[in-house]
């Protein structure tokens, strides 16, 4: 874990407010690994006091590529980001994805920008397998050259049938689960919505399967100290502990996850 | 001209007046990657009661403008989980450790007094009686003269170390148990804590925390901040440990001349963890382009 200031090399809008930000950080960039991610400090942004987590969508020799999506006050102010500037980093942070089991076929499920997690771990893996990428329209379907690009087979999904089979991400899932894979055993990697991550999770469970999910709490300092990301995690006595998603995770094996989400009113 | 920028509070010596709020900091490795312990006045870690407490549930913080309201909830692993998990990291340090210590009743404060005070390396010990997150006790010891004598006074007689108290930032009072502390044998004061606040998500009409009310921290109540310790200062002998909303030297250097010994950076960790020793470097170069050699003599300078 390092703090570096880094200068922004890149910056543009791939398709539908989905932008792509690529910053030279020499320090942080040859330390990432799959599935971690970075805490930035947005410029211009003084009234805020927390930085901002973002996933690393690629990290190649100095550089650090993020991917992200224009929906709220700090990504608001980044998209105004432009070449040169200079921008504090602190990372790489959190316990990412392991590599995938001997014998194993990786499996990656992502829902909207969730791919931008997997993409690292995509391209380091030995053994290249099925993606499923899912959203709302075909706007929020990312990247699927680069990934296909790297060995993978991409199969899409969305709401509203606008690229892909229509329908939800795990209903693809559902579909290649139940073709003929052989005696194929996935491991799934994923990356999204909650209601995804539980929903590729009781999948796994039901199968035998091993899932490693990447959670997205709202954080704060993103090292530790500050308690905000907290997730229960079960304990081998029928218990439960909070673990911090900034450092325990932010990935965790499903089934250690305790789901409890708030019943809306 | 050599500059000093060592301060004293009660027998506890600091290389310089500068430290962490805590809370902010958690209990020493968090940061320790980042920034050089040894080159910090001293670490105030997160309050420690006398069993683990789980804290609240999330949404724990909430980013408001130009500040952070919190409600983690004194999360902590209890004073026999801090010692054995953080305190021999902390102990490899050359760096002063203040323990910060709640509890529910006073005999919760007398006890984690009398284990954490008796532990080697543990520097001096910030009786936290307002922290604005727990319902019962904690909060009422802050503003019930009665209990804030009886809480201070046990906790002294359990240790012999520095005992610093943490003061509720109640705009009215605050003097007045700044008072009861130093007569109760406190060798500081600390202020402000949080200031209780809370934020209502208008879409969905409800609360943005767990808990529904927190502590509001940052640049937002830093000026509330130098107001109160100007007071406080005025109303005791023993020095103070002034916090709220720093994010640069300036802020401190504030603070210093409004009356206060020492200082905390607080949630400018989250947002820059390189800010408390740029603090010291900043205070440094004031006292250099002042021509001051020592730190102390800015205490209580502001010319009214």
């Amino acid at each position: 874990m390092k703090l570096e200031e880094t200068r922004v090399i890149e910056h543009r809008e791939i398709q539908g407010g989905y932008r792509l930000l690529v910053l030279l950080a020499p320090v942080i960039a040859p330390q990432v690994r799959p599935g971690q991610f970075v805490h930035l400090r947005v410029p211009h942004l003084e009234a805020a006091v927390l930085r901002r987590p973002f996933s690393v969508y690629d990290a190649r020799h100095d550089r650090i590529s993020i991917l992200y999506k224009d929906v709220g006050h700090g990504t608001g102010t980044m998209k105004y980001l432009h070449a040169g500037e200079a921008l504090s980093l602190i990372g790489p942070l959190g316990h990412g994805f392991p590599m995938c089991g001997e014998g194993h076929i990786p499996v990656l499920v992502a829902g909207g920008y969730g791919m931008a997690a997997l993409y690292l771990g995509a391209r380091q893996s030995p053994v290249k397998g099925v993606a499923f990428f899912g959203g709302r329209t075909s706007a929020d379907i990312l990247c699927v050259k680069e990934f296909e690009a790297l060995g993978w087979e991409v199969r899409v999904s969305t709401e509203d049938g606008s690229l892909g089979s229509r329908g939800m991400v795990t209903e693809a899932v559902d579909a290649w689960l139940q073709s003929d894979r052989g005696d194929s055993v996935p491991e799934f990697f994923a990356c999204g919505p909650n209601g995804m991550l539980k929903a590729v999770g009781d999948r796994a469970i039901a199968g035998g399967w091993t899932a490693w999910i990447s959670m997205d709490r709202h954080m704060g300092c993103g090292v530790g100290a500050c308690l905000t990301c907290v997730q229960k995690i079960k304990t081998p006595d029928g218990g439960w502990v909070w673990e911090r998603c900034c450092k325990e995770g932010p990935v965790f094996e499903c089934r250690k996850v305790v789901w409890e989400e708030k019943p809306e009113a | 001209m050599k500059l000093d920028t060592s301060i004293q509070l009660g027998s506890l010596r600091m290389r310089n007046p500068v430290t962490v709020a805590s809370g902010t900091f958690g209990y020493g490795p968090e940061y320790a990657d980042l920034v050089d312990l040894n080159k910090l006045g001293a670490i105030v870690v997160k309050g420690i009661s006398p069993e683990p407490v789980k804290g609240n549930p999330p949404p724990r913080t909430v980013e408001v403008a130009s500040g952070l309201i919190n409600a983690i909830g004194l999360q902590n692993p209890g004073a026999r989980g801090f010692i054995e998990t953080y305190l021999p990291f902390l102990r490899r340090y050359d760096v002063p450790v203040v323990v910060n210590i709640w509890g529910r009743t006073t005999e919760d404060y007398e006890h984690v007094a009398e284990v954490l005070g008796a532990e080697e390396g543990v520097a001096a010990l910030e009786v936290n009686v307002s922290c604005p997150n727990i319902k019962e006790g904690s909060c009422l010891f802050g503003t019930n003269p009665e209990m804030f004598k009886r809480v201070v006074s046990g906790v002294r007689a359990k240790t012999a170390k520095p005992m610093i108290v943490k003061l509720a930032p109640d705009l009215y009072r605050v003097r007045e148990f700044a008072v009861f502390a130093e007569e109760c044998g406190a060798d500081a004061v600390s202020l402000i804590n949080s200031i209780p606040a809370m934020a209502i998500d208008v879409e969905t009409r409800r609360a943005k925390l767990g808990n529904i009310t927190g502590g509001l921290s940052g640049p937002a109540i830093h000026p509330i901040a130098v107001k109160m310790v100007w007071e406080v200062a005025k109303a005791v002998k023993i020095p103070l440990i002034a916090m709220g909303g720093i994010t640069r030297a300036e802020d401190a250097i504030e603070f210093l001349l409004a009356g206060a010994t020492a200082v905390a950076v607080g949630t400018a960790n989250f947002t820059h963890p390189a800010t408390a020793l740029e603090v010291v470097a900043g205070i440094e170069a004031y006292l250099a382009r002042h021509g001051l050699a020592s730190v102390r003599e800015l205490v209580g300078g502001f010319r009214p």
